[in-house]
């Protein structure tokens, strides 16, 4: 059994800090306004993008998928894959709605 | 019968597994497949989140400023740090310190308990009081008295179910955690883990850092709507 | 330790006699069933349990064939018609179609065709069985109290606001039956992964194998989504909150995303385990390596993936964008590539087989051809341009009915048939099977096709009056259902009488190839194998040399 890896606690108290660090930033970035005046977008993909580090972190580290097989990686990563997938034709739908409607520039009135 | 010699070895091993090995990478990629359809169960919540968002941004931008960010980074704090615990307690119990490990159980039981505490005091319930509960019973009122002059009710209203029903999502999977962190912290008092004996403590410290993940998530897409 | 069994090119002798001891008989309590984590015996507990929601759902079908045979609504009243179709379809499709190859046939064979002792995690395999035992109690709860007629799709705000049937704890056990679907595809993949025999390489699996693989991705990476959907649902009936409603600022065609994301890729959930089943019985009875085994296998994982991009095609009329429609219209045309390679390979299979005509065998011939006219019709539908007019026609009726039942279904006694010898060790009065499985065809092709024109003309699906033009047709479809019906109900007894007055099957009665049918006795040992075999041959290794047994 002793075959698993064994992660030190300094590796630990290591990635808590770097979590902490990029907790404060991800609310340090929400106070600014990223990008043109009309467009929101880019804060989201700032704090996604923050969040998507943070979970590699845990998940690399915490979760020791640095430290397993492939395909342990390959399952840890399929669903999130899976969700890209169900993003990308779910917003094809709702972002396109407004291309073939002439009279209502904007349907959700936003 | 290789498996009756092996049985003889390791009382942890199951009759039809050949070895150890066998049964551990098992019993790994099992764990993996649990929360890969975690995933997808949250990603439903995080799907139908990201359309409303998108068709009501402002009602998003009005509710997010009526959350309270101190609160919520707090508790982002407790529960990265309960996941720290969590992962000390998989190395205390490699390592095969039982003692060490049976506190950051316990650790990490308070620091989760503290979670879902502050959540239900102090963000709940005075939500619940002044009318944000989404429902015939909305009317927004108290300290949220201004949001009753927000254009468009209904789509407020979505965005406080969203908040209720994912952050509660995120606070029952907490609760289910408790549980099983009782039943852990019981066992290893009766000795039942060491460092040939680790796998439960592993895998539900997967779970821990599963949900923690999801409060990373949750955290910007609530509190932090820019 | 050295193992002795070598699964090899050759083929070992026959072995006649019933073992004493085997995994029917080992233990006789009924706790010794209800409790066991043995696979085999779980899989008998599924097959029982969902031959009666067969039964359930099927009377739901023949009651309002019955009433269609008039154009008037004489029979059932509007409303009990609504709760009639849509019982139909929920028990069907979370009760029978979901479940039934995976959990019955997956669950036997699995293990077996691999060389191992049981599937990865026994326990939870049980607790599925359990779970959606619960599930289907309180689905019979539901048509006790009164029913549901939103339609199987759950429709919002159909479902939410206005339906006054039981909508809640209908979303309770589709909640709740969901997460039986998951825990066995959880376990078929680990166990495909880890428990394999030594030797057993990934490209000497059987087909069966690579299809229940395939169909478990599916299981658990969409299910959850048809839970969270459903939940959000209830939700919504219970609190009267706007989720999914439009007068609250909701986005109903939000749900059908949701609905579909999950329910597109559960088609083939249904039809892929019998696809696998297809193939084990194309290969065996035309003596052949299946043709272009690797392509087969692949087909089944680029099915389930291609599977997951198609799901807007439900959607080409309820104010999806059109250029989204446009998108999933192509999308839609790729995934009939690979279920087109395996319908030409097992064909090209047939090309100079030995090719036996059994039971089985005939049941696999009417899949392919079924499943081509179910298949070739969903290109129609796939079609945007097409699917307007053709949209909530019993055109879409025939079409599904070709896939689930002229496909699955097909395949799913033909799996029954093929494999009744090894899981009781008893045969059935072949004469006999092979004119039920005529009739099977026969019956279906009378009372579908029929509803492909009837669609075609403009007959719109779940009325329970029409116009009287399209009578003739319907009482075609009604007349064909009843030789269906007879088809269905006539295996029940003889495959029953079996058990008692049947013959010794023996380990192979069909010459076939394959861990199950050569290392095991029939019925199987209850630890499967007396030793665990090494592996040293491809699948399918026939050489036209097999036999039936006497």
């Amino acid at each position: 059994m002793s075959q698993h890896h064994i992660v030190t606690p300094k590796t630990y108290v290591t990635i808590l800090c770097c979590l902490f660090a990029l907790m404060a930033l991800t609310i340090g970035a929400a106070k600014f306004h990223i990008g043109p005046a009309d467009q929101h977008v880019y804060n989201l993909l700032v704090a996604l993008a923050i969040a998507g580090c943070k979970m590699s972190l845990i998940l690399m580290f915490f979760m020791h998928v640095k430290y397993g097989s492939k395909l342990t990686a390959v399952f840890a990563t399929g669903g999130f894959f899976w969700l890209v997938i169900f993003f990308t034709l779910l917003f094809a739908d709702y972002m396109s709605r407004i291309w073939n409607s002439p009279i209502t520039p904007n349907p959700y009135g936003g | 019968m290789s498996s009756a010699e092996a049985q003889t070895d390791n009382p942890h091993l199951a009759h039809h597994f050949e070895s150890v090995e066998q049964q551990e990478e098992s019993c790994t990629l099992g764990m993996w497949l649990f929360l890969a359809q975690e995933v997808m169960f949250f990603g439903g919540l995080f799907m139908a989140y990201a359309v409303y968002r998108y068709m009501y941004f402002d009602a998003w931008y009005a509710g997010s400023h009526h959350l309270n960010v101190s609160i919520g980074g707090f508790n982002t704090v407790v529960l990265l740090v309960s996941s720290f615990t969590m992962a000390m307690g998989v190395y205390f119990c490699q390592i095969g310190n039982s003692k060490w490990l049976f506190r950051m159980l316990g650790l990490t039981l308070i620091l989760g308990i503290a979670f879902v505490g502050l959540k239900w005091w102090l963000e709940y319930t005075p939500k619940f009081h002044d009318g944000l509960f989404p429902g015939s019973g909305w009317g927004p009122k108290g300290h949220y008295a201004d949001l009753a002059n927000f254009k468009d009710q209904g789509a407020l209203q979505l965005f406080f179910i969203f908040y209720f029903i994912m952050t509660g999502m995120h606070a029952f999977h907490m609760v289910i955690g408790f549980v099983i962190l009782l039943v852990l912290m019981w066992m290893t008092k009766q000795n039942k883990f060491g460092p040939q004996r680790y796998m439960p403590i592993l895998f539900f410290g997967l779970y821990w850092h599963f949900v923690d993940i999801v409060w990373v998530f949750l955290f910007p897409m609530f509190y932090l709507v820019t | 330790m050295a193992n002795d069994v070598v699964h090899g090119p050759d083929i070992p002798p026959r072995d006649y006699t019933r073992p004493e001891i085997n995994y029917l008989n080992w233990r006789q309590t009924v706790g010794s069933w209800l409790l066991s984590q043995d696979h085999k015996r779980i899989g008998i507990m599924y097959l029982i349990s969902i031959s009666i929601f067969f039964l359930v759902g099927g009377t739901f079908a023949t009651i309002f064939r019955i009433e269609l045979l008039t154009p008037e609504g004489d029979l059932l009243q509007a409303d009990t018609y609504n709760k009639f179709f849509t019982l139909h379809g929920v028990v069907m499709i979370f009760f029978f179609l979901i479940p039934s190859i995976p959990a019955v046939l997956g669950n036997f064979l699995i293990p077996l065709q691999i060389g191992a002792r049981d599937v990865a995690f026994p326990k939870l395999n049980l607790l599925s069985w359990y779970i959606f035992m619960v599930g289907g109690t309180l689905g019979v709860t539901v048509i006790l109290i009164g029913g549901l007629d939103t339609g199987w799709t759950f429709y919002t705000p159909l479902s939410t606001s206005y339906a006054n049937t039981h909508v809640f704890l209908a979303a309770i056990v589709i909640f709740i039956t969901g997460f039986s679907s998951i825990l066995t595809g959880l376990n078929f993949l680990v166990t495909i992964h880890k428990m394999r025999a030594p030797g057993m390489t990934w490209f000497r699996l059987p087909l069966f194998i690579w299809a229940h693989y395939a169909t478990s991705v599916i299981q658990i990476l969409g299910t959850p989504v048809i839970a969270i959907t459903v939940f959000l649902a209830g939700v919504e009936r219970l609190w009267g909150v706007g989720i999914f409603d439009p007068a609250l600022g909701g986005d109903p065609v939000l749900f059908q995303h949701m609905f579909w994301f999950y329910s597109h890729p559960a088609v083939y959930i249904m039809i892929l385990p019998g696809m696998g089943v297809i193939s084990e019985i194309i290969g065996c009875f035309s003596r052949n390596r299946v043709f272009g085994y690797e392509f087969i296998a692949f087909s089944s994982v680029a099915i389930a993936i291609i599977g997951f991009l198609v799901w807007g095609h439900h959607m080409y009329v309820s104010g999806q964008a059109m250029y989204s429609n446009l998108v999933f219209s192509l999308l839609t045309m790729l995934v009939a590539v690979p279920s087109a390679i395996k319908i030409f390979n097992w064909t090209a299979t047939l090309y100079k087989g030995n090719v036996v005509w059994a039971t089985p065998m005939i049941y696999a011939i009417g899949f392919i051809g079924l499943f081509a006219i179910g298949g070739g019709t969903g290109l129609f539908l796939g079609a945007v341009g097409l699917d307007v007019p053709l949209h909530d026609t019993y055109f879409v009726v025939a079409h599904f009915h070709y896939v689930m039942v002229g496909g699955m279904v097909m395949a799913y006694l033909a799996g029954i048939h093929f494999y009744w010898p090894k899981m009781t060790g008893k045969m059935y009065p072949q004469t006999l099977a092979n004119l039920c499985a005529i009739l099977v065809f026969v019956g279906f092709n009378c009372t579908f096709f029929p509803q492909f024109l009837a669609g075609w003309l403009g007959m719109p699906r779940r009325y329970h009056s029409y116009h009287e033009d399209f009578q003739v047709l319907n009482v075609m479809s009604t007349l064909g259902a009843s030789i269906l019906g007879l088809g269905f109900t006539i295996p029940v007894f003889y495959l029953i009488w079996s058990l008692f007055y049947g013959k010794e099957a023996g380990s192979n009665p069909w010459g076939a190839r394959g861990l199950e049918w050569e290392v095991c006795t029939s019925p199987p040992d209850p630890h499967n194998f007396h030793e665990i075999p090494i592996v040293t041959s491809e699948a399918y290794a026939y050489t036209g040399e097999e036999t039936l047994s006497e």
